[in-house]
């Protein structure tokens, strides 16, 4: 197969106006990804799809991610020169990351036996703008994975013919996937309950009203 | 491929059939099949739309075994999630382990000595022996075949258990693999009873195939039903004996030729038709390739150490970075998605899980086919709730 370049090349010979990055991979044996804007999303997996040369016709993983804010801390080495002597201090550069969530499809190609290019796409933030294109219509094997992200992540694919929960029941409230995601107070959890489970059970009983007793 | 990809399922909107004046013959009649249906093998419920005996709408409903494995995986160790692998797919639990295994070995760049991996494949291989089996006995269950075929199926699943038990020390749920090899060894009595079932599997399978595979019934309910044609089994990620029933070589121990794969004489079987009785032959075929492979692996099995010396069960942190491991499963391609941070816990932990994906296609299955029908499609689909709802 081609290398991830010239995959990349090749598409921005095709597709002028897209926005591609590729990411590292840390990891020796994995494989770096190719990290595309989200507005291009949908016409870099077709092509993708439809190359002769690629013919990635296999979805076969989809999956999110959750990347809240964070600062990154990156230890930088240096060369100071202090007082004549050169010296190599390690320095750290504190980044802010952006909050996100991020989907990431591995793409193998069943007729050529090759693979995986690994896709992401990106949502702007994590609250009120976390649509992307679905890529259902492309393959799909995309179809109830994507249920799934939308479920368990709050990703709206826009295109997915069917976007509901999938795990979950339909009148859930939350994502549990999140990282900041709080599972609810458990109170139920003893039939009978007693000690610090009747003390955090009383906290959702409701108040009865006070009955007035004459004396 | 194009007239198929981007084609939403058929049924959004569905209306009884018309009569020649154009008035509507009858009503639909909406059926809640499951969650406690014996034929759904587990909770799983299908919204079934019926206009008379006829399918017209089908949506299947899960999650009623949901229990967030994923985040689970995420709040504790990697070696932690080694045992919570097995009640993914409570079948093939060996198999699981191997796919989170290669995974992690991917991710730390960990090798595995010789025996280790002889042993895995011979687990592997096991597993599927019993996987299928139990499979086709389920599948006549479905059709109305009650007990006998499955107690036959059951009985030589038994015997592999019993394998798996004495060298694990539980039935299904093994937790046998680690990072770097296996937990333990297996000794020279537990290779000659292994060797004993593999030589006697071929027998049984000709017992059990001469009373299914040309079987009356069996044909008439299966040639031709619940067909799922090459490209769009291929479009939608199908996986596993039923890709390849479809007519798709595809099989990722020739693929990816992971673990010891390559040194081994086998072949694939692919179906033609794509239908139900393609599901059941590809089975019965891939289980006589397995029983070649184990009689291949028992023979070759050298002697050395099952861990590598260099993994580490305890204080395990993989360095930063991503990593995505598969294995071929019974079921179809079993895949992991592992982040690592650095720190003892995985960032993500992802499962691929291949009987849920092969459900996408079960609407398209049935759509035109008796409600009776359905059941059978959906048991040679082979799934297990354990995988599909996590």
């Amino acid at each position: 197969m081609e290398t991830l370049e010239q995959i990349k090349a090749r598409l921005e010979a095709v597709l002028p106006m897209t926005k591609l990055d590729i990411l590292s991979n840390e990891c020796p044996a994995g494989d770096r990804s190719l990290l595309v804007h989200a507005a291009s999303g949908f016409a870099v997996a077709k092509f993708l799809r439809d190359d002769p040369l690629l013919k990635l016709d296999y979805c076969s993983n989809v999956t999110g991610i959750d990347w809240p804010e964070a600062t990154i801390k990156t230890k930088v080495k240096k060369k100071v020169a202090v007082a004549g002597v050169e010296k190599e201090i390690e320095e750290t550069i504190e980044t802010l990351r952006s909050g996100h969530l991020e989907v990431v499809y591995h793409l193998y190609s069943m007729e050529l036996k090759h693979g995986p290019v690994v896709l992401r796409l990106r949502t702007e933030n994590r609250t009120d703008n976390t649509q992307l294109p679905s890529l259902t219509p492309l393959w799909r094997g995309a179809e109830f994975q994507e249920r799934e992200v939308y479920d368990l992540y709050g990703v709206i694919f826009e295109g997915h013919p069917d976007l509901r929960r999938i795990l979950m029941w339909d009148n859930f409230e939350g994502f549990p996937m999140r990282r900041d995601y709080v599972a609810p107070d458990d109170f139920e959890y003893e039939p009978t309950p007693h000690d610090e489970v009747l003390a955090e059970a009383k906290k959702h009983y409701p108040v009865e009203p006070k009955s007035e007793v004459k004396p | 491929m194009s007239a198929i990809a981007g084609t939403p399922p058929k049924s959004f909107a569905v209306t009884p059939k018309l009569d020649a004046q154009g008035e509507p013959m009858g009503e639909l009649l909406e059926v809640s099949m499951g969650p406690h249906h014996p034929s759904t093998h587990g909770v799983f419920r299908m919204d079934v739309v019926l206009d008379g005996e006829e399918v017209v709408k089908l949506k299947p409903v899960f999650g009623y075994l949901h229990r967030n494995h994923e985040k689970i995986g995420e709040n504790i160790s990697y070696l932690g999630t080694m045992p919570y692998t097995d009640r993914l797919d409570y079948f093939c639990s060996m198999t699981n382990n191997w796919g989170y295994a290669l995974t992690i070995e991917k991710l730390a760049g960990l090798g595995v000595p010789e025996r280790a991996e002889y042993i895995r494949v011979i687990m592997a291989e096991l597993t599927r022996l019993q996987n299928h089996t139990c499979l086709i006995g389920f599948f006549m269950q479905d059709m109305g075949a009650l007990g006998t075929p499955m107690m036959y199926a059951f009985r030589e699943r038994e015997k592999i258990l019993d394998l798996f038990e004495s060298v694990s020390g539980a039935r299904m749920m093994c937790n046998y693999m680690r990072f770097g090899g296996v937990r333990v060894d297996v000794n020279d009595a537990w290779l000659a009873q292994a060797r004993k079932v593999a030589g006697e599997y071929g027998s049984f399978l000709d017992e059990f195939e001469k009373f299914l595979t040309a079987n009356e019934i069996l044909l008439a309910r299966t040639q031709f039903v619940g067909v799922l044609p090459k490209d769009l089994a291929v479009n939608a990620s199908i996986t596993g004996p039923m890709l390849r029933a479809s007519g798709v070589n595809y099989d990722l121990r020739k693929v990816d030729k992971y673990g010891i794969y390559s040194r081994f004489d086998f072949r694939v079987p692919v179906g033609e038709h794509g239908d139900i009785y393609d599901r059941y032959m590809v089975r019965v075929l891939e289980m006589r390739e397995s029983i070649k492979i184990l009689q291949q692996a028992l023979r070759d099995i050298p002697a050395g150490p099952v861990m590598d010396p260099k993994a580490k069960l305890r204080g395990f942190r993989p360095k930063p970075g991503e990593v995505y491991g598969r294995v071929e499963g019974p079921k179809g391609e079993l895949g992991f998605y592992v982040i690592s941070d650095g720190s003892p816990n995985p960032y993500r932990y992802r499962v691929r899980p291949p009987s849920f994906i092969n459900l996408t296609t079960l609407e398209d299955m049935c759509l035109g086919h008796k409600i009776s029908d359905t059941v059978v499609i959906l048991g040679s689909v082979d799934i297990v709730l354990g995988e599909v709802d996590r």
